[in-house]
């Protein structure tokens, strides 16, 4: 799904990185607890959390994710879209809660990484 | 690569905000010497975990990267308050963190198993009072 896809369905706008929005995500993860994001490795993928810091944006740098959402009408600071810069990291920010963010990315074909044991 | 390449970092413990900057910076280093990115996905995973604990649990320490041609290795060394039994920290979601910390989207428990499932070889060596040293390894293709 191209980013600006989800920027349609979630009603989002961009907080930057606005030239990345052609980029393609081929998996989601929604979190608020870095960690759990830290511990599944995913190609291109998406964050959707309603955390803000700056460790949101490393989090998703060490991933190699190319897009974070933040959900519930959270706001990015300066120095998470000074950090997003640098990697080119979009974020978009959405009104939509997480649990509806998910479901309407999931329902139009963005689906998570299955468990591996 | 016919020699050994060194990095070393201060890592700051006062500052959350900044935590995670060597390991974004070993990154880039490892991008510029033509590394595979899922190794550096991996190495800067790893380390990018050990850093956030250094601060959260230790008040700061050094990183040091070895960059051999047969593996990575990443060297975490802190004067905190060192780890009472390894066994029990290195299970999926044990934490002593402080609940601020839990708001800041950390002290899961899952940073030590994360840095374990990433590296080829995980050795801690701690001491109550004293401090704690953690040496990584992510194996290079031969």
């Amino acid at each position: 799904m191209k980013i600006s896809t989800m920027k349609e369905l979630l009603d989002a706008e961009v907080a930057c990185c606005e030239e990345n929005l052609d980029r393609h995500v081929y998996s989601a993860c929604g979190s608020d607890m870095m960690s759990d994001v830290l511990a599944f490795v995913k190609d291109q993928a998406v964050l959707l959390t309603g955390l803000v810091n700056s460790q949101v944006i490393r989090t998703a740098e060490m991933m190699d994710m190319v897009c974070i959402v933040l959900v519930r009408s959270k706001l990015p600071t300066p120095e998470m879209i000074e950090l997003a810069q640098e990697s080119g990291i979009v974020i978009l920010t959405t009104k939509t809660r997480m649990y509806d963010a998910c479901g309407i990315l999931y329902s139009n074909g963005l689906v998570g990484n299955k468990v591996k044991e | 690569m016919s020699e050994q390449v060194i990095f070393t970092f201060d890592v700051d413990g006062d500052d959350f905000t900044s935590a995670g900057q060597a390991s974004s910076q070993v990154k880039r280093n490892l991008r510029q010497l033509g590394i595979a990115p899922d190794i550096i996905k991996r190495v800067s995973i790893a380390m990018y975990e050990g850093e956030i604990n250094m601060v959260i649990h230790a008040g700061g320490g050094t990183a040091n990267v070895a960059v051999t041609e047969e593996y990575i290795e990443i060297v975490l060394s802190d004067q905190g308050p060192g780890i009472k039994d390894i066994t029990q920290a290195m299970q999926e979601g044990f934490s002593t963190a402080p609940d601020d910390v839990r708001s800041l989207g950390f002290g899961a428990g899952m940073g030590l198993p994360n840095m374990k499932r990433y590296t080829d070889y995980m050795d801690i060596q701690s001491q109550v009072d004293v401090g704690t040293t953690i040496t990584m390894r992510v194996n290079l293709p031969s």
